[in-house]
Order: structure tokens, then C-alpha cells, then sequence
């Protein structure tokens, strides 16, 4: 078998394995639904999310250790993921074969001819890590103070590997090195003494945003599977929404087309992930290279070549993705797959001056606290960002959020929704609960999304936590906001009209909806005046009320003059009569010419905010389809003391 | 010429191969010492833990507890001093080398002839007398309800301090700890203005004599609030349990109630000159409780209106019987 051929099937199986995992990304017991399927693995072997959660939370959580193994793997072979494992890859590797399929060897060869713009994926990299990577600055810039050992531990070092250097005259300039050496000490003090309160350091997790692992999942979850869902296909009984699914749909469809330009587009130009691996794959000890500096320069090998990393000539090892094509393309049997270094000799590093890299690391480092500065995350919080139950403290959840969408594929009601900027552009496709679309609101006994998240963002609740029984008795239930009514828009309160749906409706047990009784005489245009009546029988002189509206249970009638003053049920009424029941007659029977006042009976819903879990059932079932007359916010989550409100 | 068949090249490639190899290894151990130093196989908690610091010290002075002065004048200078020399004089409460904070009421941005705030001279006058005392420094401080900066500027606290020679500490976000307060039911891990308490020996607050309308009345218990942070408005859902935990959390050395120009009505802010009212009385005191409790007589309200006076009374704080503390009532005039 052509290694080739082992390449197409290691990229069809982790392809397949892919959209399984997403399939099986259901709730139920049956096999295709989630039961034990490790629906994560394909995330938690991307070490880009491993790191990038080290950054931020300087913990390595659960099945994100896979990614060591995928780090490992790297440092001996060089980027095999890319070219053998990724699906995303693989899909671009699909489509790059589709856009040139008609080409000549010499157009393609041209299209996988090395760009100087591939440096950008390590520019991307470099601003989406140093985005994470404040807590460790932080920590580097207290560390006179903080972490006396570790400043002089590397004071020490850099004194010695500049005495060294003296010593072997290695350096051009001893006097200008230890000039360096004490202005970096100086300022590294200084700088621990001046940013004290380090506000201008803080760190966010955003490699989700081009990772390709979560973009691949996020596509296939919030875009793909909804589509073609009803089909072929039955995961859900209803279609399922997501509230600016279009935009990751849209993103993920340009990366696709883009190989028609050039072949892998996105892995040559974008992706981090592959930058990571290039940065990692400049020690491997297996690579690929030419037996002998001069060839016949036919090019054939980079008529296939996926990474663009010129084997023909000097090759970039970064940018080699182990696709193995130029292994077959070859003639003349030049190339292989061996651990002594090319002939033409070889590139180690991306096109990355010192500058670029500046550049890049400031920009990113100055992101978060620049976005930061709209106060989003004090005062200026967004109350319309109701967030699952389990979800850390906000400034903690950008920490670890990945935006693979997994928390919104298990979900069984469909209420959680990829956000839009309601969480600020940090928050972007993050999860926000969206209480109009979906089956239901969030489920009381539900606690799926915790335990799918990858990165603990939501953090895996047991039922007794959320639901705060038996050992979380003390702490009571988690909130993730609170109901509030609008009485300009609720039927009972605005309008005269019977509903409580949503007290009725509420899961929370004793309810945290509960109504008041009272009795509301109905407006109408002319009087009621009682032309005859007996003790439950009242005609009157005119065709005033219309047939069968006040024998519904809900209106009663008050005639003046009425000794006891107590509303009856209305049974039965006829254009021009009513009848209550006979149980509770009139005693006496009114006499004729009184005015008579239809009451009906409401019941208004307050809600009761120490109950109240902000489950938001309530405002799915509001009858008021448009905006809700009783609405959820983040108000009194558990998760920010700050937004306590009681 | 094949690089296979040198033999220098074989040498050359076979000792690069083992450099490679030392560095593919060193990486791969450090890979997996940092993945098994940071990995963690539970997850963050959700909820932080109650913070253990348990408030604030003891700032009274040993063995002049239960005093009471009051002093009836117009003259704010006048008043304060007779008032404190009815207690024995300054000196009795602050020694030589000792560390001054007044807890000013400076919550409002407004000028001081609204009453809404400290007055700016019994600030200065406090200072003065600290430092002739021996004291090594005042601090003043507050985190009011309007902006800061603009408060200690407008309520001319803040130059008033400057002037005569005490230091002026501005809530910022760091200054304030997490506190759980003994027996507290709503003082929990709540972040309180720690900082300027750091090195202070003794403390005093000083507040004007206000209506509130959520409590009935804005008195030297109530001037602590000032030394909350974080959304402590919730608080205001009850009022009277706060202002209760409050006396407990703080134990002065003495509080001044000025009651020259009492604000009678729309407090806590007022705003017009017809809110206030001349009542011409300066009260100083090494019992909260009492201070108030006298407060309110001024204020024209009855002690069962102000259920916060009978809660402090029942936690210890002080005694509401201001009449069994034997207040000697002099005149400035």
C-alpha cells in the first residue's frame, strides 16, 4: 500500500470520526446517541486548546492532557497532524483537489508554490496566545517581589550565561551585554513596582475563534447538522435554530471555496493550530528531503505538495504537512522520508522577523484590556447575557471557552445559542441562553451542558448542585437569572385578560410565580341596566352583551345596591341576559333600573425572587409571542456576586 | 557527488541527527513535566470560599467607654471642643504617636451648606487638635455614593483636610477586602474599605445628623456604610439588620454627631435650605448607640421608629438610655 493511500484513509476515519461525534452528540440511550461516545476527543487532542486554557487558567483540564500526546507525536514526526488527522484539513485537502483537478502539473505546481503570506498563520498565533497569556505576564512582572527564587534564579542565570559568554568571547561586546543585562533587571523591578494594580493586563481565551477543531465543530454542530437534520437524517423532533448561525455558516464556507484559489487555503494562511505545529516541528526527527542537492528540477513533486513548503529546493519543514505526496510525485526517487536532512538543505523557522513578532505580541497582549475598557465586564455588564447553569464567573468563562459549540448541540431544548456581541466581541459564539427559540426554556433537571464542555467553561454540575438538594441544601438552588414581569405588556395586568401560563408553567417547586386574586369590573361602552330579575336571572332592556363571552368562568356580577356586595359567577348570558348559578342566589332579587357591573376575575403573577431560578420556561411559554411580558436576565446569577439583587 | 557515500557527511548528519534527537527529547520532557505539574482532573469550583478575615480591630480606648457630651452652640469649633473637654479633652483618647482616622460622611457631591456631608470645619478642627495631641497623622476617608474625587472636592472636605494638615485616602478598587464579619448575617465575605485602617490606633467618625428615608435616620451608625463596597444598596432591603452589623463591625474610639444644622426632611440628600434646620448642638461620644439615640430626639423622632438603635442595643453595641450615661448638656453660647 502507497503511503499515500494510508494518508486517505487516516484522513477519511477521523473525517467520519468527526461528523460521528457530532451525531452522537444527543441525548438518549439509543447507540447513535450520546453514551459514553467520547464526542470530545477530536478537541482534546488539539494542543492549541490545551495551551491556550494553560495560559489562562494554569491548569490542564481532564481529557485536554490528550493534546500532550498530540505534542509529543509532533516533536518527533512534524505537523502529521495536519496532513493525516484534521478534519478540517482534510475537508480543505478535498476541496484544493476539486479546484485543481483540470490543471496542468505546471499550474499546479505554481498554486503550491511557497507564499511569503504564510508567516500570517504564525502572526495569528502568536496575537491569539499572547491575548492568553496576561497571568503569566502578570506573574513574570512581580516576580521581584511575588517570586523572589524565580527572579534570582534567572538574574543568576543571565549573569552566568553572560560571564560565559565573556569568557569564550562569544560576544562582540561584553560591556554593551552586561549594560543590557542590568537595564533589563532595572526594568523589570520597576516595572513589578509601577504595575501594581496591573488593570492594563488581562487575559481572554479567543483561539476558539480560528482553531480549526472548535470551528469544524462549531460548523458541523450550529450549521451543518441543523441543515441537512429531516432529511436523511432524524436527530431532532423539531428543526433546530441558532440565533446567527449565518456568520459561522458564512465563515466556514468561504475557508471551503478558498481552496479553489489555492489548495488549503486556510492551513497555509490561517490556521494556528498548524503554526503551533510548525513552530513544534523544527526538532522531528523523521522529515522529508531530497538525497541529492541537484536534481532535474522537474517540480513534480510540488505538483501535490498541500503544505507549500518547497520540496524541490530548500524545504520548510514548518509548513511540510506530511501529506506524502511528493514521496509518489518523484521520478526519480529523490525523495523520502528519513531522518537525515534534505541535500538542498532545509528551513527551520517561519518568515518571522523580530519586529513582526513584536508587533503581533503587543497588539494581542493590548486586545483584551482595549476591549476590556467598555466595562463589560463591571458595570457595564449586559443583563440579556443569560448564561447555562454551571457557567463560571464571567471573567473565568472567557478564560476557557472555546466556542466549539458543544454546549449548544446537547442541549435537549435547544436554548442555548452561539452569542453575538451581547457578551461583547470577546464573547463571540460563546454560549447565551435564547429564551424565544427552542423547545422549552432550560430544562429544570437537565445538566448536559456542563458535562460535555470541554474546558470546563460550564463547569460539570451534578443534578443535587444545580437543583440545590441533599449536601448543596445550604446554598440553594443555581440561578442564572431572574424573571421579571412587564406589567405594560402582561394579559392580567395590562389588559383584563386570564392567563398565568406562566405560573403554571414554572418548574420550580414551591413556585416561584404566584398570583394575586382580584376582581376587575370589564369596560364596556354602555350600562347595564336590569329591566326584570329573579334570584339568578337578570334581563335587561337592551342587546348589550355578546352571547356566550361571560359564561366562561372568569366574570362575575355585582348589581348596586346588592345587600352582601358579593361578585356571582356568571353561567350563561344571552345577548340580553345572565344567569348565575343557582347555589349562589340573590337574596333578595334585584329590583328593576339597577346598573349591574360584570367583574372579571384575575389572577396577576408576581415572582418571587428568592425562588425564582431564571429557567426561563416562563418566558418561553409567555403567550405574548412577540416580546415576552415576563422576561429573563442575568440578574441574581449565582455565578456573579455582583449581580446579586438580593 | 551523493551525500550517502561521504563519509564525512554521514558523521556530519548522524551527530546533527543526535543533536536533534536531544532536543526532541529535552522538549518532550518538559511537554510532559508541565502537563503532569498543571493537570487537573476536576474542573474550577463554582463558588469561592467565605472569606476567613474576621473585620476589623478594636480602635476604643480602655476605660472611657459609656461617655456622652453634648453641647449647645452655633459656633461648630466652639461646641466641638467644649464638647470634647467635657470627655476630658482630646488627649484622653489620642496619645502621642498615635494614627488618626476620620470616617467622614462625604457621600454626596454637594456644598456643605446643604448639611448633606461632614462639615469641612470639624474636620479641619479634629486634625488640628489630633495633631496638637501628638498625633503622627491624620487620614481622612469615605467611599461615598457620588463620584469620589468629586464629594471630598465640592463638600470642601477634601481641602479642609489638606489644609490643616491630614491626608485624604480615595476609595480605589484595591483598597477594599473581602470581610466576613462574626455573627453577621449580611456583612459575608463583602468587600469593606480595609486599606486606610492599615497602622490606624484609633478612629474617629464623624457625621452630620440627617433624615433617611429608608431608615428613619442617617447618625454615626450609619456613617460606616460608608466603609462598604461592592453593590451594598442591596443592603437597603434591610436596613436596619445593616446598620446593626455595621456598629458590631466597628469599634471607635469616638464618634461626633453634629447636630448644628440638622437635616429635617428629604434625607439622606436634601438639597434645599429648607430641608434643615438649626438645632445648634454638637453631641461627642465613645457610645454609638447613645449618640444616635440622643440624634434622634433632635431629629423630632421616636426610638421605636428606629428599630436599627434597639438592634445595636440588643448586639452589645451601646445603650440607647443615652439619660443613664449622665451626659453633662453645656452651652457654648
Amino acid at each position: 500500500m502507497k503511503i499515500t493511500t494510508a494518508r486517505r484513509i487516516s484522513q477519511i476515519f477521523f473525517l467520519v470520526l468527526l461528523l460521528w461525534f457530532c451525531v452522537v452528540t444527543t441525548q438518549g440511550k439509543e447507540w447513535w446517541q450520546l453514551r459514553g461516545w467520547p464526542v470530545n476527543w477530536l478537541l482534546e487532542l488539539d494542543p492549541l486548546i490545551g495551551l491556550g486554557t494553560l495560559l489562562t487558567t494554569h491548569s490542564i483540564y481532564k481529557g485536554l492532557l490528550w493534546g500532550l500526546a498530540t505534542i509529543v507525536l509532533t516533536i518527533l514526526l512534524g505537523r502529521f497532524f495536519c496532513g493525516w488527522i484534521c478534519p478540517f484539513g482534510s475537508i480543505h485537502h478535498f476541496f484544493g483537489y476539486l479546484g485543481k483537478r483540470r490543471k496542468s502539473s505546471l499550474e499546479k505546481a505554481k498554486t503550491n508554490r511557497y507564499n511569503r503570506w504564510q508567516v500570517l498563520k504564525y502572526w495569528i498565533l502568536i496575537f491569539l496566545l499572547s491575548v492568553a497569556i496576561a497571568d503569566l505576564v502578570v506573574f513574570l512582572i512581580h516576580a521581584p517581589s511575588n517570586a523572589p527564587w524565580l527572579f534570582w534564579a534567572l538574574v543568576l542565570c543571565g549573569l552566568v550565561a553572560a560571564i560565559i559568554v565573556t569568557i569564550l568571547k562569544i560576544s562582540v561586546d561584553p560591556k554593551k551585554l552586561f549594560v543590557y543585562l542590568v537595564c533589563g533587571i532595572g526594568v523589570w523591578v520597576v516595572l513589578g513596582i509601577v504595575l501594581q494594580e496591573a488593570r492594563i493586563l488581562s487575559a481572554s481565551l479567543q483561539i476558539g475563534l480560528l482553531d480549526p477543531i472548535p470551528l469544524v465543530y462549531r460548523s458541523i454542530n450550529l450549521v451543518i447538522l441543523p441543515l441537512i437534520d429531516g432529511s436523511a437524517l432524524r436527530l431532532f423532533t423539531k428543526p433546530r435554530y441558532y440565533d446567527g448561525a449565518w456568520l459561522i455558516g458564512f465563515i466556514f464556507l468561504t475557508a471551503v471555496l478558498l481552496n479553489y484559489k489555492t489548495p488549503r487555503f486556510y492551513c497555509r494562511y490561517i490556521c494556528p493550530l498548524g503554526a503551533l505545529f510548525g513552530i513544534l516541528s523544527r526538532t522531528a526527527l523523521w522529515r522529508i528531503g531530497k538525497s541529492e542537492a541537484e536534481c532535474t528540477d522537474c517540480h513534480l513533486c510540488e505538483r501535490d505538495c498541500e503544505g507549500a513548503c518547497s520540496p524541490s529546493s530548500r524545504i520548510r519543514i514548518n509548513e511540510c504537512i506530511l501529506c506524502m505526496n511528493c514521496l509518489n510525485d518523484c521520478h526519480h526517487n529523490q525523495i523520502g522520508f528519513r531522518t537525515t536532512p534534505s541535500a538542498a538543505g532545509e528551513i527551520l523557522s517561519p518568515d518571522l522577523s523580530k519586529r513582526e513578532f513584536v508587533f503581533t505580541f503587543v497588539s494581542g497582549a493590548a486586545a483584551v484590556p482595549m476591549l476590556r475598557l467598555n466595562g463589560n465586564l463591571s458595570a457595564n455588564w449586559n443583563p440579556s447575557l443569560v448564561r447555562p447553569p454551571g457557567t463560571l464567573e464571567e471573567e473565568k468563562f472567557l478564560s476557557r471557552c472555546i466556542k466549539c459549540g458543544q454546549c449548544m448541540r446537547i442541549c435537549p431544548t435547544n436554548v442555548i445559542h452561539p452569542s453575538g456581541l451581547v457578551g461583547g466581541f470577546e464573547g463571540l459564539w460563546t454560549p447565551v441562553l435564547n429564551f424565544r427559540i427552542g423547545t422549552s426554556g432550560c430544562q429544570h433537571k437537565c445538566i448536559a451542558c456542563g458535562n460535555v464542555c470541554p474546558t470546563a467553561a460550564i463547569r460539570p454540575i451534578s443534578l443535587d448542585e444545580r437543583l440545590g438538594q441533599n449536601q448543596f441544601a445550604a446554598r440553594g438552588p443555581i440561578k442564572i437569572g431572574t424573571a421579571f414581569i412587564d406589567r405594560g405588556r402582561c394579559l392580567p395586568w395590562a389588559m383584563d385578560i386570564p392567563c398565568i401560563v406562566c405560573q403554571e408553567n414554572c418548574p420550580v417547586s414551591p413556585k416561584a410565580i404566584f398570583t394575586r386574586e382580584q376582581f376587575n369590573t370589564v369596560h364596556m361602552e354602555t350600562s347595564l341596566v336590569v329591566k326584570t330579575a329573579n334570584d339568578h336571572f337578570i334581563e335587561f332592556d337592551t342587546n348589550v352583551l355578546a352571547t356566550r363571552r361571560l359564561s366562561t368562568g372568569d366574570y362575575f356580577c355585582l348589581i348596586d345596591g346588592q345587600p352582601d356586595q358579593q361578585p356571582r359567577l356568571i353561567v350563561k348570558n344571552t345577548a340580553r341576559s345572565l344567569s348565575i348559578a343557582p347555589q349562589t342566589p340573590w337574596d333578595p332579587p334585584s329590583a328593576a333600573g339597577k346598573n349591574v357591573h360584570i367583574l372579571i376575575r384575575l389572577q396577576k403573577p408576581f415572582v418571587d425572587p428568592e425562588r425564582c431560578i431564571g429557567c426561563g420556561i416562563c418566558q418561553h411559554e409567555c403567550p405574548v409571542r412577540g416580546k415576552r411580558a415576563i422576561r429573563v436576565t442575568a440578574e441574581n446569577e449565582s455565578r456573579e456576586p455582583n449581580h446579586r439583587l438580593l | 557527488m551523493s551525500l550517502k557515500n561521504n563519509p564525512l557527511n554521514n558523521a556530519l548528519n548522524r551527530r546533527q541527527f543526535l543533536v536533534r534527537s536531544a532536543k526532541a527529547g529535552l522538549s518532550i520532557a518538559a511537554t510532559c513535566a508541565i502537563g503532569y505539574q498543571f493537570y487537573d482532573g476536576s474542573g474550577p469550583l463554582g463558588i469561592k470560599q467565605e472569606s476567613e478575615d474576621a473585620g476589623l480591630p478594636d480602635f476604643s480606648v480602655p476605660g472611657t467607654g459609656g461617655q456622652l457630651s453634648i453641647v449647645r452652640g452655633r459656633d461648630r469649633v466652639k461646641t466641638l471642643q467644649l464638647a470634647l473637654n467635657a470627655l476630658g479633652g482630646l488627649d484622653t483618647f489620642v496619645k502621642s504617636g498615635d494614627r488618626i482616622l476620620l470616617k467622614v460622611n462625604a457621600a454626596f457631591a454637594t456644598p456643605p451648606i446643604l448639611s448633606a456631608t461632614t462639615h469641612p470645619l470639624l474636620v479641619s478642627e479634629l486634625t488640628r487638635l489630633c495633631l496638637k495631641a501628638g498625633a503622627r497623622e491624620v487620614l481622612v476617608t469615605d467611599n461615598p455614593i457620588n463620584d469620589p474625587a468629586s464629594c471630598f472636592a465640592l463638600t470642601g472636605i477634601g481641602e479642609a483636610a489638606q489644609k490643616s494638615g491630614a491626608r485624604v485616602i480615595l476609595p480605589r478598587d484595591q483598597y477594599f477586602k473581602a470581610m466576613t464579619i462574626p455573627d453577621a448575617r449580611l456583612i459575608r465575605n463583602w468587600p469593606v474599605l480595609y486599606k486606610p485602617f492599615k497602622n490606624i490606633t484609633k478612629v474617629i467618625g464623624v457625621a452630620p445628623l440627617k433624615d433617611h428615608h429608608r431608615s428613619g435616620a442617617s447618625m454615626t451608625m450609619k456613617n460606616w456604610y460608608g466603609l462598604l463596597g461592592g453593590r451594598r444598596n442591596i443592603f437597603h432591603q434591610d436596613i436596619h439588620n445593616i446598620i446593626k452589623e455595621l456598629a458590631t463591625m466597628l469599634k471607635p474610639s469616638l464618634v461626633i454627631l453634629d447636630g448644628t444644622t440638622t437635616m429635617m426632611s428629604n434625607g439622606p440628600t436634601g438639597g434645599s435650605l429648607s430641608d434643615l434646620k438649626q438645632t445648634n448642638t454638637m453631641i461627642v461620644s465613645t457610645d454609638q448607640v447613645a449618640a444616635d439615640a440622643y440624634g434622634a430626639t433632635l431629629l423630632g423622632k421616636n426610638l421605636s421608629q428606629l428599630t436599627f438603635i434597639a438592634k445595636a442595643q440588643e448586639s452589645g453595641v451601646g445603650t440607647a438610655d443615652y439619660g443613664a450615661l449622665n451626659p453633662e448638656v453645656l452651652s457654648a453660647e
